[in-house]
């Protein structure tokens, strides 16, 4: 069962709620202090890929985020609903980062993969019918007991 | 926290330079003002500008972005844009990405408005 979870409708303005939450979950369950920001980078990337998905896309549906801690690991999960993208924009013909006045920054969605697939050692991509989910995890350490 | 963006004008040997300071964080939401400033003043023609990254408390690939936005519109008109920075964690994301090659990082303002090369 998901420790939290967390929906946000597809505006950009949320991207740092959900880094806020994800991060704050994450030093709960035991995640090395010096891997929160990575945890923190890696989620906003996620998030704001997924946002820019929508956007594009013209989905209402909100952005869906599960942080979950079991044992040993500690796991984010971010989904979004247009079908087949997991793959990046690349295999989404047509798809380009939203916002983007003049083409400067077509390349950020891809970025945002980069940067994820660079920071996180245990990452997974995937895509349905339903939409995509980035996964990954982060090992933590067994929690101090409190007297 | 919000994104916070000011500029000031120094004289290099190689001319005078824009210094951006920039500070907060630069992420989906905020890295769109960081564009519009940047646009605006190569518009105005300041085409050599340093990014005062000290006060950035966090940076993405949206940031990224805007930023190699920002090289490609300075070099349009032969300028350059430097940034400055020493922070690891920000660091980290211009190393992972690759951008150390395309970006002149420095550890000061002074340097980079100092940089000729």
């Amino acid at each position: 069962m998901a420790t939290v979870e967390l929906r946000f409708s597809a505006q950009p303005e949320h991207v740092r709620t959900a880094r806020l939450v994800a991060a704050a979950v994450a030093r709960r369950a035991g995640v090395d202090e010096a891997v929160l920001d990575e945890v923190r980078l890696a989620v906003g990337e996620a998030c704001s890929r997924a946002v820019g998905l929508h956007r594009s896309h013209g989905i209402d549906a909100p952005v869906h985020v599960v942080l979950t801690e079991e044992e040993k690991l500690f796991s984010i999960e971010v989904g979004d609903e247009v079908p087949g993208s997991g793959g990046g924009a690349s295999a989404v013909p047509g798809v380009r980062a939203s916002g983007a006045d003049d083409g400067d920054d077509g390349a950020e969605d891809e970025m945002g993969l980069a940067v994820i697939s660079g920071l996180v050692d245990d990452v997974e991509v995937t895509s349905g019918e339903s939409g995509g989910v980035i996964r990954m995890s982060w090992p933590t350490t067994p929690a101090t007991v409190l007297p | 926290m919000d994104l916070s963006l000011s500029t000031r004008n120094m004289s290099g040997p190689g001319g005078d330079r824009t210094v951006v300071e920039v500070g907060g964080e630069i992420d989906v939401y905020t890295a769109p003002k960081l564009r519009e400033q940047l646009v605006e003043l190569v518009n105005d023609g300041s085409y050599h500008l340093v990014v005062d990254m000290e006060g950035v408390d966090f940076l993405d690939s949206t940031g990224l972005g805007v930023l190699v936005g920002g090289l490609k519109r300075v070099r349009a008109h032969e300028g350059s844009l430097r940034l400055v920075c020493n922070q690891e964690r920000i660091l980290k994301i211009f190393r992972i990405t690759g951008l150390t090659k395309v970006f002149p990082i420095h550890g000061s303002v002074d340097e980079a408005v100092n940089a000729t090369d």
